[in-house]
């Protein structure tokens, strides 16, 4: 993001999450022999590089064979080991989606499904290497729990319930450095939304790595506008914290939803159902990225095309608001 | 159990899953023929798992690829104790746990298989935990030749050589036929043993209706220290039954009631020669 020198007074800079999980996985993984990393000649981007070497006998390679890769880790924890299947979340989420579909969630083995350089964070590689099918694939899937953190704090939380978590789960994970977002709440909680900001004149639900530019909208929107907004890292897409959800359109705010996926099937349809059936009648926006191929472009400048972006979800928030008057 | 109670015991389940996929007008009838002796010799003599304590980790695992022919699986499970083989009255019906793929619903089955060419990957990761931690129970899975294609068991061969799995034990239920037409039609696999050789596996070549011949390789292994273990067991679709052996009508087909009178009775048949 453009602004991140901007709010570096504001906010700390952390690392990569896919960084923070790597590093905590090793960590964890000194005492507990059951943790193993299954890649597909993929410890370089999963940075476990380091793992491999500390810990050669937990990690399990099975070359560039994702389909493999879900089935052999299927079968690791079916065995009882704490398999943690690292791949990026394009190939991991498609080539390998019957896999998770039946030998991880409808066989309910427990493997830790790691989404490396999730979303467009490959930005100019093109769309072979985005993922922005993932959850809408996976959230229509049974018995699959589905996390994207949006900082540091959330990341390491996450790793750490996963290593304990009984039921299949998809870590959704991204390669730029993130900022720590509300150092103030230190709970973390698989579907539990966590607010990092609070206002009552509107609502920004945002997961993985649009919570940031959500934030910074907030912020300016306070700044410049005087309206104060409650942005929330809705980290776990599934199952949805529908408490949360209602606590926020009770009051009739608007709602921006904003995710780094396709708007078909994500974080947005998943809210606007709920509320929508629910009866509410917030006004509400979805921002994502449209049913189109992405432009060309790094990460950060397809977020400023599709609007995720601080000044885009300004922009939107605001259109928002005016079309409640 | 002696040798003819093993034979009586093949023709006993031929005869009962018939019985099951008339009553329930579905099932893969000529494939759970051509895998019945195999599954009699692994549930019977070959597979040390416990039907009162089936979630013992020290047991043999026993994932069928080929989750089409459960029928076979069924009523083997049954006989080996597993549920009472009436649970099977309800196959494929309303409610059932009994569906027409292997489910982890019903009491000594490993995984929810059905989707071809995934049992070999888990069964891989099943044996890679097994070396890891220094235990010598062993993997078996059962493949059906029409699976071969899929490219996900081509990654787990290269995978189960690469880890030495000598621990892993595939068998090909060879009846050499699909939906479609025989394997040379569809896709023609050419000699499965040189691929496999060639992608590092032992294998071993055997009658899959011998019960003493499959007993023997299965009992046997490893064939190679550090090797994976492949048995290719030539079979017939429709196995038992005169008028469905290699008939690819009777892949899913489900008899008559004439047809199924004509089927035990020929089975009986060949149990008073037995």
């Amino acid at each position: 993001m453009q602004l991140d020198k901007i709010h570096e007074k504001d906010l700390k800079m952390g690392i990569a999450n896919q960084v923070v999980f790597s590093k905590t996985l090793e960590e964890l993984a000194a005492n507990d022999k059951a943790i193993l990393a299954v890649t597909s000649d993929s410890r370089g981007s999963g940075k476990l590089v380091p793992f491999a070497e500390r810990y050669p006998k937990q990690i399990v390679e099975v070359g560039i064979a994702e389909q493999n890769l879900v089935g052999v880790a299927a079968g690791l924890a079916s065995a009882g080991k704490k398999a943690f299947a690292v791949s990026p979340a394009c190939f991991l989420s498609a080539r390998a989606l019957e896999q998770i579909k039946n030998d991880v969630a409808y066989s309910d083995n427990p493997v830790k499904l790691i989404a490396i350089s999730a979303g467009v964070s490959y930005g100019a590689l093109g769309t072979t290497h985005h993922s922005l099918h993932d959850y809408a694939a996976l959230r229509s899937i049974n018995n699959m729990t589905i996390v994207a953190p949006a900082d540091n704090f959330e990341t390491e939380h996450a790793v750490r319930k996963a290593v304990e978590f009984k039921k299949p789960i998809y870590l959704r994970l991204g390669k730029k450095p993130m900022p720590f977002l509300n150092e103030a709440d230190q709970s973390f909680e698989f579907g539990k939304g966590r607010v990092v900001r609070e206002g009552e004149d509107l609502a920004i639900i945002a997961n993985g790595e649009t919570v940031y530019p959500a934030w910074l909208a907030a912020k300016a929107l306070e700044e410049e506008h005087g309206i104060k907004t409650t942005v929330v890292s809705m980290h776990t897409i599934k199952p949805l914290d529908t408490n949360l959800l209602e606590d926020i359109a009770v009051n009739g705010r608007p709602i921006l939803t904003v995710e780094e996926h396709m708007v078909n099937g994500g974080l947005g349809e998943a809210c606007a159902s709920f509320l929508f059936q629910n009866r509410y009648k917030n006004p509400f926006k979805i921002v994502g990225i449209p049913d189109e191929y992405t432009v060309t472009g790094s990460q950060v400048e397809i977020f400023n095309h599709y609007g995720i972006s601080g000044s885009g979800l300004k922009e939107s928030a605001l259109e928002l608001i005016n079309s409640k008057k | 159990m002696t040798d003819r109670e093993m034979k009586l015991k093949s023709v006993y389940l031929r005869k009962s899953l018939l019985k099951y996929i008339y009553k329930a007008k579905a099932g893969h009838t000529g494939g759970s023929l051509s895998c019945t002796d195999i599954l009699n010799v692994l549930y019977n003599r070959v597979l040390n798992v416990d039907p009162k304590n089936f979630k013992n980790p020290d047991r043999d695992r026993y994932i069928q690829s080929k989750g089409h022919c459960v029928e076979a699986l069924f009523v083997t499970l049954a006989n080996r104790g597993f549920f009472p083989e009436s649970d099977l009255e309800t196959l494929c019906q309303y409610q059932s746990h009994y569906i027409g793929h292997p489910t982890k619903k019903v009491n000594g089955v490993e995984q929810n298989t059905g989707a071809l060419g995934h049992g070999l990957p888990i069964c891989v990761g099943e044996a890679i935990a097994a070396k890891l931690d220094n235990k010598t129970h062993r993997v078996f899975t059962l493949l059906g030749d029409g699976e071969l294609p899929e490219g996900s068991n081509w990654e787990a061969f290269l995978s189960a050589y690469h880890y030495k799995l000598d621990n892993l034990y595939a068998i090909l239920d060879y009846n050499k036929q699909q939906i479609t037409g025989s394997n040379e039609e569809v896709m023609n696999t050419g000699s499965v043993r040189d691929k496999l050789e060639t992608f590092g596996w032992s294998v071993k070549e055997v009658d899959g209706h011998d019960l003493k011949e499959l007993e023997a390789a299965l009992n046997n292994g490893p064939f190679e220290t550090g090797k994976p273990n492949f048995i290719v067991a030539h079979t017939v679709k429709g196995k038992g039954v005169s008028y469905m052996e290699g008939n690819i009508k009777w892949h899913h087909g489900v008899p008559s009631q004439e047809e199924y009178e004509l089927a035990q009775s020929e089975l009986t048949e060949a149990e008073a020669e037995i």
